[in-house]
């Protein structure tokens, strides 16, 4: 728990959380505008284009202006719209994007006016739970944006971007178990602490990422993707091919909000990366500087390396088709996800029971390759069947 | 490596030369056979080219362009010959720069500069009339504050730039076969089209830079 709360709640403390509030609001408004920028001067220097120069020094404030803009555009209400969940739609997917970035923790702990606090906004003891429950939130503004626009399209845009959020949920759910698995705890803090110190062999650091093996991170980064509709999991917008999918009929500043959020979750996924599996703000820190500054940069850094590679991925990789999608959601990554969940749990058991560690990783990866082949043998066969039905049924017209 | 190759091209290009270049700050060299904005010609001892024949106005495709020939008056003539052009408009609305006007005019008297960046807001602007379109006393073209003049775009206005230029033909190569034009004298021949000819975009000979 936050040290804040340790000695009672006072005027003091409230008026401390208010702060941090105001300043974790401030802060994300103001890295979603950089953030766009930075994609779109990332993306443009990949494409051989000079990107957006003309609004503020190297274009920095090309994302303002769009801002100011699209507030004075004509608000639109379709007339067969749901008008009170139309309206309420954009907000869920907002709120839900700031939310989650609450129990990141940015850096070690800070003293403000003799009150001890941790650099992030809160550390409830089921932080990860709470990660969850936001992403899983979130989807609830997209399905009832879809639903809510009383047109069909929008219906049928909502319902795939639903169903591709809610397949990668569990893979991305199972991957974080594998984390908390290792932890022991539910808090973000709690988990930043334990990856701090020497790793392996005594040289790599002790994070998540190396001392899980490294499936568990590559399958929250994909799941992960897919669950913000970044590229190339972006079927829900696709800009090329449909106007938008859902929020097709939105338009002015609740069109902004569906990017904000969308901005937002890039962000939030990628300091969520950084917390579980790259040891947070964990990093050296040197006399050079004040000790509350170190953590915060190494926290920033990791964070702009993910986010850098966010748009590397965008800049380079073509979009799935929706089979394609659905496929790799549920016939990879969920068993991929369960195998090497279990697989760390039966090393945790072994390592209390005093078994043998090699033998229990054996048999496991034996287990584990037994149950995948049979679950390759029952895909094919179901593929083989259908084909096999839609031939007699070709053959019986 | 077959699935990572992407990323490494991606990131590469990260460190190339950019292929954009910021346009209204920089402009790239213009062909020099541009078909821009009209340019009525004088003579080097500063006489009207146009005759008022009003071939222009008939071979237009577009219908742009309106003509009223006059005799020129003995005391104070305007033009050579014995009529001159009194009246000339060309509607900018309807203008598609063919330069079939420039082609069918007998005297070289119109021709086209290299500007076509001039958006005017009004309607009425869009007509230029002889004023505009007459070079001036040193021979260069009226700059309208709506147009974006840049150096060079008055280059090549005479009968040189003429779509059906003798250098297709051999014998012509290297031949003037084009008056003198106010301000700039007679225009040197381009050069014949040889096997290994010039990048026609690095060749801008520098002539008449003083002008625009």
């Amino acid at each position: 728990m936050d040290p804040l709360f340790s000695n009672g709640v006072g005027l003091a403390v409230v008026l401390i959380v208010v702060l941090k509030v105001l300043v974790t609001f401030v802060f994300l408004l103001v890295s979603v505008l950089l953030m766009i920028w930075f994609e779109r001067k990332i993306i443009s220097d990949m494409q051989n284009r000079i990107g957006p120069n003309r609004a503020g020094p190297w274009g920095l404030l090309q994302s303002l202006a769009d801002g100011i803009k699209i507030f004075f555009k004509e608000d639109l209400l379709p007339e067969q719209a749901d008008a009170a969940v139309f309206r309420l739609a954009p907000y869920v997917s907002t709120v839900t994007a700031f939310a989650a970035f609450a129990v990141i923790p940015v850096g070690g702990s800070l003293s403000i006016a003799g009150h001890d606090t941790f650099l992030q906004l809160a550390d409830p003891p089921v932080g990860v739970l709470f990660l969850l429950a936001m992403s899983s939130i979130a989807v609830y503004g997209v399905m009832l944006a879809g639903w809510s626009s009383g047109s069909k399209y929008p219906l049928l845009g909502s319902v795939r971007a639903s169903a591709q959020m809610v397949s990668y949920e569990a893979a991305m759910g199972l991957s974080v178990v594998a984390v908390v698995l290792a932890a022991g705890t539910l808090s973000t803090h709690a988990i930043v602490l334990d990856q701090a110190g020497r790793g392996p062999g005594g040289i790599l650091p002790n994070w998540n990422v190396i001392t899980l093996g490294g499936v568990p991170f590559l399958i929250y980064l994909i799941a992960a993707t897919a669950e913000i509709n970044r590229p190339p999991f972006d079927l829900v917008e696709a800009e090329q091919e449909l106007v938008g999918g859902f929020f097709t009929e939105y338009s002015s500043v609740r069109f902004a909000l569906f990017y904000l959020a969308e901005f937002m979750n890039t962000i939030t996924v990628s300091a969520v990366a950084v917390t579980l599996f790259f040891g947070g703000p964990s990093g050296p820190v040197y006399s050079v500087l004040p000790r509350t500054f170190w953590p915060i940069l190494w926290f920033f850094l990791k964070l702009l390396v993910f986010l850098f590679c966010y748009v590397w991925l965008r800049a380079s990789v073509p979009r799935f088709r929706y089979d394609q999608l659905m496929d790799l959601g549920w016939k990879r990554l969920i068993p991929a996800a369960l195998f090497w969940l279990l697989l760390i749990a039966a090393i945790q058991i072994g390592r209390d029971q005093g078994w043998n560690p090699s033998l229990v990783l054996g048999v496991g990866v034996l287990a584990g390759l037994a149950v995948m082949g049979a679950l390759a043998l029952a895909v094919r066969t179901s593929r083989l069947r259908a084909d096999d039905e839609a031939q007699s049924l070709e053959a019986s017209r | 490596m077959g699935y990572l190759e992407g990323f490494a091209v991606t990131l590469r290009q990260m460190f190339r030369p950019r292929v954009t270049i910021p346009y209204p700050d920089v402009k790239r060299p213009k062909p020099e056979r541009f078909h821009g904005r009209h340019v009525l010609g004088r003579y080097e001892d500063g006489m009207e080219k146009c005759i008022g024949c009003e071939l222009c106005a008939g071979v237009c495709p577009a219908r742009c362009i309106y003509v009223r020939g006059a005799d020129n008056p003995p005391d104070d003539p305007v033009s050579p010959g014995e009529r001159y052009g009194f009246v000339y408009e060309i509607n900018y609305l309807r203008c598609i720069h063919c330069d079939l006007c420039v082609e069918a005019c007998p005297t070289e008297a119109i021709t086209e500069s290299k500007l076509f960046e001039f958006s005017f807001t009004d309607r009425r602007d869009a007509i230029y009339t002889k004023t505009e379109l007459l070079v001036d006393d040193e021979g260069h073209p009226r700059h309208l504050p709506w147009e974006d003049w840049r150096a060079g775009d008055d280059e090549h206005t005479s009968a040189w730039m003429r779509a059906t230029s003798p250098s297709g033909v051999a014998a012509y190569e290297g031949r003037v076969a084009w008056s003198g034009e106010l301000g700039y004298g007679v225009r040197a021949p381009e050069e014949g089209q040889t096997a290994e000819r010039r990048d026609p975009q690095a060749t801008e000979t520098p002539e008449a830079t003083d002008a625009g």
